[in-house]
């Protein structure tokens, strides 16, 4: 199945609409003396509210790096880099993690959820961090799974739901409170490729209500379909950034190619 | 979030049932053998409780414990009783005698005679026969423990009695070649130590020793109402330079010569360590590969945003109910061991303090448990979270 989504893939100035993520110069080395690893060697990118900026590139090529910096869990060496106006470096540590804690949500490759708690508790999480109550928490949890197809299994614990319905589980914990950054590190890699089609068109489609920007680190080049825009990222920077896949590998792009 | 926390510790059976057994162990071994050694400890001055309530112990001054045999003059008893404050105070003897039964087997026994006249100092619960029975003629009281035990019949004269074992009132038993007759049983505490006890007069009882010079081994002194202890004991100590102990004192010197002489407290501390320690390492080792199991969830949990302070109160909210459940579950089992066996021959004694030592231990393994998992949970780089 491969349908083309709702949206078709739209490219937007830097002019039109405000921007969510803004890095120049980003770089970031792991490791000291002769093992240093210069994962990220001078990144320049923007993301704009309201699109689903994709980040592909060959592997090791620094995409989880760059996203774990723009997601406030790794520092970055030097550069600026701020979300939504806030620079991480410059908050204290108490500071950025109640920030991240309200403006991001995570959707992660392996899921991460929590196997002893239901898939409403997990979803309740990021809530309960923002000093929801318990019962609205839950409640509001519920919702959010109902949303994603998932409401009559909120007892459930998340080893008893296939892949494709923990990622679906996931991406509520993702968006449940609302935030206005949403970063994925492959989420469709875990996934055949149908049901990650179905993730992607929930992603998009929850995820771009309200004026969210969304950030998807993938491998995947059968789901290029459903990004607003691509940045293309080779050794450590961004060398590419195109409206759609064809224009980054030509009308006859292969799997291979990403 | 630290509902979320034991229920991801709960969630995950092997490990919080592991958890709980090691910190259950080291509290069942902690109270446990604290409660035998309590128990043992009590039973070496049990004499001293069993002997109804004098102010004070009047003694030599070199005496190092209550079954030491240092006599005194009999004089003495009466330089005691014109000390001031002093409202009365009787002899008492104690010693060593060699002891022939009805059917002719021999032991040794300790013989206690308390003052002819008043006979104070004799136990409180005497069961056949009174106290007051002590006044006839070579008249004894002996152990209720041990009249079908160590004083039983046996053999021909078992027999004979058509089978009785218990020795009884009107028995007749030979102290050092002197006839006496059992005139009645009394009830005491288990003592640590073994040798059957034969209560009888002051006169008598040294009548049954061979004769010596210095035949007073104690002086019980009642004080006169509102004098203070303490003080009487140095206008005692002051008069006749001998030593007078309340009978706390005097419990705490027996104790004191027998932990200071004897391996019993090295052995249960021993014991008490290795509980400590096999507790800490099991509960902590087991706690420990519970949060590294658990260690991308936590990196989540950072990621999504929890802090620091909210982490540390989720392992300590987790290490928490293990210790509180494990401390119960020890200290229940103690108990019930000392339900059991209590009545027997076992010392057993769980005083509150015990429980209070025990229950601190816990702690202390508790926060060693969780101190390493919680540096673990705090050094965490919520980075990992994106790391396969
Ligand atoms: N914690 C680390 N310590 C040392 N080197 C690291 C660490 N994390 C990543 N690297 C290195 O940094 C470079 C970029 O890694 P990164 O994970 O960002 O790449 P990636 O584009 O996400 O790769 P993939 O597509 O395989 O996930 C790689 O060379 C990697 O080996
Ligand atoms: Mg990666």
């Amino acid at each position: 199945m491969s349908t083309v989504p709702a949206q078709s893939p739209r490219t937007h100035s830097s002019s039109d609409r405000a921007t969510a993520v803004h890095c120049r110069g980003v770089t970031k080395n792991y490791g000291t003396g002769n093992s240093t690893v210069r994962a990220l060697r001078g990144i320049d990118l923007d993301v704009y509210e309201g699109e689903l900026l994709m980040l592909v590139g060959p592997s090791g090529c620094g995409k989880t790096t760059l996203i774990s910096v723009i997601a406030g869990v790794l520092d970055r060496d030097e550069g600026e880099c701020s979300v939504f106006g806030k620079d991480f470096s410059a908050l204290s540590s108490w500071e950025r993690t109640r920030f991240r804690g309200e403006t991001i949500g995570f959707v992660f490759q392996s899921f991460n959820l929590i196997p002893t708690l239901t898939i409403a508790e997990n979803v309740s999480v990021p809530l309960l961090l923002n000093g929801v109550d318990r019962k609205a928490a839950l409640q509001r949890a519920k919702e959010m799974l109902s949303v994603v197809g998932l409401g009559d299994r909120v007892n459930d614990t998340p080893n008893r739901l296939s892949g494709g319905q923990q990622q679906r589980v996931a991406i509520s914990r993702a968006l449940v409170h609302n935030p206005r950054l949403v970063v994925c590190d492959e989420p469709t890699s875990a996934l055949d490729h149908e049901t990650g089609h179905k993730v992607m068109e929930l992603l998009r489609g929850v995820a771009m209500s309200g004026n969210r920007a969304l950030v998807v680190v993938t491998h995947d080049n059968r789901i290029f379909d459903f990004a607003d825009r691509i940045a293309h990222m080779d050794d450590g920077q961004v060398d590419k950034i195109v409206g759609s896949a064809k224009e980054l590998y030509g009308p006859n792009m292969s799997a291979q190619q990403a | 979030m630290i509902r979320y926390a034991l229920k991801m510790l709960m969630g995950d059976r092997a490990r919080y049932l592991g958890i709980l057994v090691g910190v259950a162990f080291a509290s069942l071994l902690i109270t446990q053998q604290g409660a035998v050694f309590v128990g043992l400890m009590e039973r070496t001055y049990s004499f001293v409780s069993d002997t109804p309530a004098p102010d004070l112990w009047v003694v030599d001054p070199d005496l190092e414990h209550h079954a030491d045999s240092k006599p005194m003059l009999k004089q003495e008893l009466y330089r005691v009783r014109g000390v001031e404050g002093v409202a009365w105070a009787v002899p008492m003897f104690k010693s060593f005698t060699k002891l022939r039964l009805p059917d002719g087997r021999r032991c040794g026994c300790i013989v206690i005679g308390v003052d002819d006249e008043t006979l104070i100092g004799a136990p409180a619960s005497i069961s056949g026969g009174s106290g007051a029975d002590l006044r006839l003629a070579d008249a004894v009281l002996v152990d209720e423990a041990d009249v079908s035990g160590k004083l039983g019949l046996t053999g021909n004269l078992a027999a004979a009695l058509g089978g009785r074992t218990r020795l009884s009132v009107g028995d007749v038993l030979e102290l050092n070649d002197h006839r006496a007759v059992v005139a009645g049983t009394f009830k005491i505490q288990p003592s640590f130590f073994w040798d059957p006890v034969i209560y009888t007069t002051f006169t008598r009882a040294v009548s049954y020793s061979p004769s010596e010079r210095k035949e007073l081994s104690f002086i019980l002194v009642k004080a006169a109402p509102g004098t203070d202890l303490g003080a009487l004991a140095e206008r005692i100590h002051a008069a006749t330079g001998l030593k007078a102990y309340t009978e706390q004192g005097f419990k705490r010197l027996t104790a004191m010569y027998i932990l200071q002489k004897t391996g019993i407290l090295i052995n249960f501390g021993i014991a008490v360590a290795l509980g400590f320690i096999v507790g800490t390492v099991v509960a902590g080792q087991t706690f420990y590969n519970f949060t590294m199991e658990n260690l991308k969830y936590f990196g989540a949990l950072k990621a999504l945003g929890t802090s620091n302070r909210q982490l540390v109160r989720m392992v300590l909210a987790q290490a928490g109910v293990v210790g509180v459940l494990g401390y119960g579950l020890g200290v229940g089992a103690a108990s019930l061991f000392g339900a059991v066996l209590g009545g027997t021959a076992l010392a057993f004694s769980l005083p509150w303090q015990l429980l209070g030592i025990s229950g601190g231990a816990i702690i202390v393994i508790c926060l060693l448990a969780a101190a390493l998992s919680m540096r673990r949970v705090l050094m965490l780089e919520p980075g990992i979270v994106f790391r396969g």
